[in-house]
């Protein structure tokens, strides 16, 4: 073994071969492809790799999840933070069916990831053996790529392309099934080689000179412009391009909820967030600007509301690197096709430099407006119970923007995203597209993994933490140091919301009952502690975050607050209602 | 918008893909999951050697369409979509007919029907005989109905086929994929030629 694992990682070249298992070969294509981490669970089809595995203990870490959507929603959270392929493992059937939600989840958030399933014996395949699903056809439609691979000399190869087709483009996840005699048997092994180049497959279109002259052209002219970034900043690592275009341009600029963190949120043309819980004036004023300039961003029904009567007076500008996202939902008046790394530079070679004192003041009386009306009481409340802004609010004050905010779904999630301070990108880790409940405590180990140096703190409803709280026992095996904050509302809070305001208070199901959260942590010897006394938030989240080890910290919050600003569903961005 | 993206009408979608299992499942979900019926599909070996071919005909809208093959040639094993009216292609579906074979040697007129709508004999035995004829949809049609009083024993059509009128096949486009850095030409689309409208709203 240790003889075959030197010779194997050697030029191809050389056409020296070393016999192989398929496993072996999987697990040295990893090791070439960069992988240091691996979330998994072991099970019947997947054994020969994991026996395998028990050979690598020191060149890959494997992490042992508590279920197969752990273990994908971690895989995400690492993605994420680090940049990279986030790698998964798990068994055949009902370990794969458990890969689905977040096959899902980073299907429609772009997120990078190798899911590696084991399946049975290819002489069983359509017998309903045990453990057999058809993984291949019920994965087709969340995932970017997958193939089943019946052979172990296929193995160097669907590997390459697996991570060329995952983290290139607009990234996505891909599954690569395998079956038990594939990765068993032996072959000559001649080496890895990455793959560069697929010929039915374009990551990046080609960047068309003539609209990225047509789009400096409007934008030079436009006197109210107004720009909309999402994840895509993020993904292509365009960070720095964007801000040089907006500061140049002098263009004021609003995220969506994945673009958060691309540039910081003091920034001063960091107008806010889009959407249906966005910001007052990038909602109002989105149907008041001249020239709408949409970056990396894909037009989602949260962020325009009713699309009959979105931006419908503006000239529309998208780059995106997706052909398909063009003219999908809000028709393009200069469609900028290709990666925004390449694409921004050439705009900003081209845009006048400016200022929209005028325009951008006009941002700002809008956000005087929601401070007043909205923000100034969420997050600075006297009396009565805590609020969920003013715990972000006093996390801000302690992490002063430099924590990794990973959020789950609903309420707390929205409220998160509206006020967690952000100074870096690759900060901000939310189920942005599915809205997957479930997502935070996982995502927030993956997280941590993939980016050591920092502190992370996932913010999760009494809820959502009830859907995955088995991962506080890959928190206890792992020893990583994950800070989770519990807002706990004791009702599913959003649903709630939606029922107080358009179902007549007919609270139907809404009204959840908790375990003793800090009791359910130190079972798995996770230190933890309850408040809901306001005078104890700052040392609570002081000690959370001062605590060498993991932390959770429960916060009874008001039952019955409503998230605000909203656009109710079926109205206008510009019809958003402060209460 | 124009007239034509706003009307319903057929459409044929023609996809050079390489010839890999799951596929066509891959590329029948963009459909189902949309709720759009496939009129008709027929896959095949094109005239490159390992490449295939699709034909898929939906009743559809241009704006429609038109988003359904870019999330077509989105997919991995996708090399190009392509869309176009009736008016664009020459298409054919094949039929075959089984008639008894006594009606037929009993009425003449029948013979003479068939000759008429151009089916040819492909096997005629004792008991039966199977009438080919290849043509428009009407065409086909219009024969079930003049057999019919005759006795039709079984009757079946094929998936459409069309060729493109204004193509020079694949061949030239498929070395332009087949290169590291691959040229324009690959990813052309419809705004391409269409300059002077892209400017406008």
């Amino acid at each position: 073994m240790e003889v075959a694992q030197q010779e194997i990682t050697t030029e191809a070249e050389k056409k020296e071969t070393v016999n192989v298992s398929g496993s072996v070969a999987l697990l040295e294509a990893l090791i070439i492809e960069g992988v240091t981490t691996i979330f998994g669970y072991p099970g019947g089809a997947i054994m020969p790799i994991y026996d395998a595995l028990y050979d690598y203990n020191e060149k890959l870490q494997h992490i042992l999840v508590r279920h197969e959507q752990g273990g994908i929603h971690a895989g995400q959270g690492y993605a994420r933070t680090s940049g990279k392929v986030g790698v998964v493992f798990a068994t055949s059937g009902p370990g794969a069916t458990n890969l689905i939600t977040g096959l899902a989840d980073a299907q429609i958030d772009s997120t990078p990831l190798v899911c590696i399933t084991g399946q049975v014996f290819a002489h069983l395949l359509g017998t309903d053996a045990f453990q057999e699903t058809d993984v291949i056809n019920i994965t087709t439609p969340v995932t970017k790529w997958n193939y089943q691979v019946t052979d172990a000399t296929e193995i160097p190869e669907v590997i390459a392309k697996a991570f060329y087709i995952a983290k290139s483009g607009r990234p996505g996840p891909v599954l690569i099934d395998i079956t038990k005699n594939a990765q068993i048997q032996k072959f000559d092994f001649e080496g890895y080689v990455k793959c560069n180049h697929i010929r039915s497959y374009k990551p990046k279109p080609v960047v068309r000179h003539q609209y990225i002259e047509q789009a400096a052209e409007l934008i030079n002219k436009a006197k109210k412009p107004f720009i909309l970034f999402g994840q895509g900043v993020i993904l292509g690592s365009a960070e720095q391009e964007f801000k040089t275009f907006i500061e140049k341009s002098g263009i004021p600029a609003a995220w969506t909820v994945l673009g958060a963190g691309a540039i910081p949120t003091d920034h001063p043309l960091n107008v806010g967030m889009l959407g249906m819980h966005g910001n007052y004036g990038p909602n109002v004023l989105t149907n008041e600007c001249d020239v709408l300039i949409a970056i990396g961003m894909r037009f989602d029904d949260r962020v325009t509301g009713r699309l009959d009567k979105y931006a419908k007076q503006a000239q529309v500008i998208h780059l995106d690197i997706d052909p398909a996202e063009i003219d999908k939902n809000v028709k393009t008046t200069v469609p900028v096709w290709g990666d925004c790394k390449e694409t921004l530079p050439l705009l900003t070679a081209l845009v006048e430099e400016k200022r929209h004192t005028e325009w951008l003041a006009l941002f700002n009386d809008y956000t005087r407006k929601e401070v007043e009306a909205v923000i100034h009481d969420e997050l600075n409340p006297t009396e009565g119970e805590m609020t969920m802004g003013e715990v972000i609010k006093q996390l801000n004050d302690l992490t002063h923007g430099e924590a990794i905010i990973v959020t789950d779904v609903g309420q707390h999630q929205m409220v998160a995203c509206r006020y967690a301070k952000l100074n870096k990108t690759r900060s901000n880790v939310t189920s942005g597209g599915l809205g997957t409940m479930g997502f935070a405590l996982p995502a927030a180990i993956g997280a941590k993994f993939g980016a050591q140096d920092r502190t992370v703190v996932a913010i999760i409803g009494d809820g959502g933490f009830q859907m995955t709280l088995q991962e506080l026992g890959t928190i206890m095996q792992s020893g990583i140091n994950v800070k989770i904050i519990i807002l706990n509302n004791r009702f599913l809070g959003m649903v709630r919301q939606w029922q107080e305001l358009f179902n007549e208070r007919r609270y139907s199901f809404v009204d959840i009952q908790s375990p003793n959260f800090v009791t359910v942590a130190s079972a798995y010897g996770i230190a933890g502690k309850s408040i809901d006394q306001r005078e104890d938030l700052p040392g609570a989240l002081k000690e959370m975050l001062d605590h060498p080890a993991s932390f959770l910290l429960e916060v009874m919050v008001t039952k019955e607050n409503n998230v605000f600003p909203m656009v109710p569903q079926g109205c206008s961005v510009s019809e958003i209602r402060l209460k | 918008m124009s007239e034509s993206s706003t009307e319903r009408q057929e459409y044929n979608i023609t996809v050079y893909t390489e010839n890999q299992i799951g596929l066509l499942n891959r590329i029948a979900i963009i459909f189902t999951r949309r709720k759009i019926n496939i009129d008709s599909l027929n896959t095949s070996p094109s005239e490159i050697d390992s490449i295939h071919r699709f034909n898929i005909v939906i009743t559809e809208t241009e704006d429609v369409v038109r988003k359904l093959c870019r999330q077509i040639e989105k997919q991995v094993e996708v090399l190009k979509v392509y869309y176009h009216t009736n008016e664009d292609v020459i298409w054919q579906e094949m039929a075959l007919y089984k008639v008894s074979t006594d009606i037929i040697a009993e009425k003449v007129s029948v013979e003479r029907l068939l000759r008429e709508n151009g089916a040819r004999a492909v096997v005629i035995r004792k008991d039966y005989t199977v009438f080919e004829t290849t043509g428009h949809r009407e065409e086909t049609d219009n024969l079930i109905a003049i057999l019919q009083p005759y006795g039709l024993i079984e009757f079946v059509r094929s998936a459409r086929v069309a060729i493109i009128k204004d193509s020079d096949g694949f061949n030239r486009k498929l070395r332009e994929f087949e290169r590291l850095e691959p040229g324009e030409d690959v990813y052309e689309n419809e705004y391409l030629n269409k300059g002077e409208k892209v400017f406008t709203m």
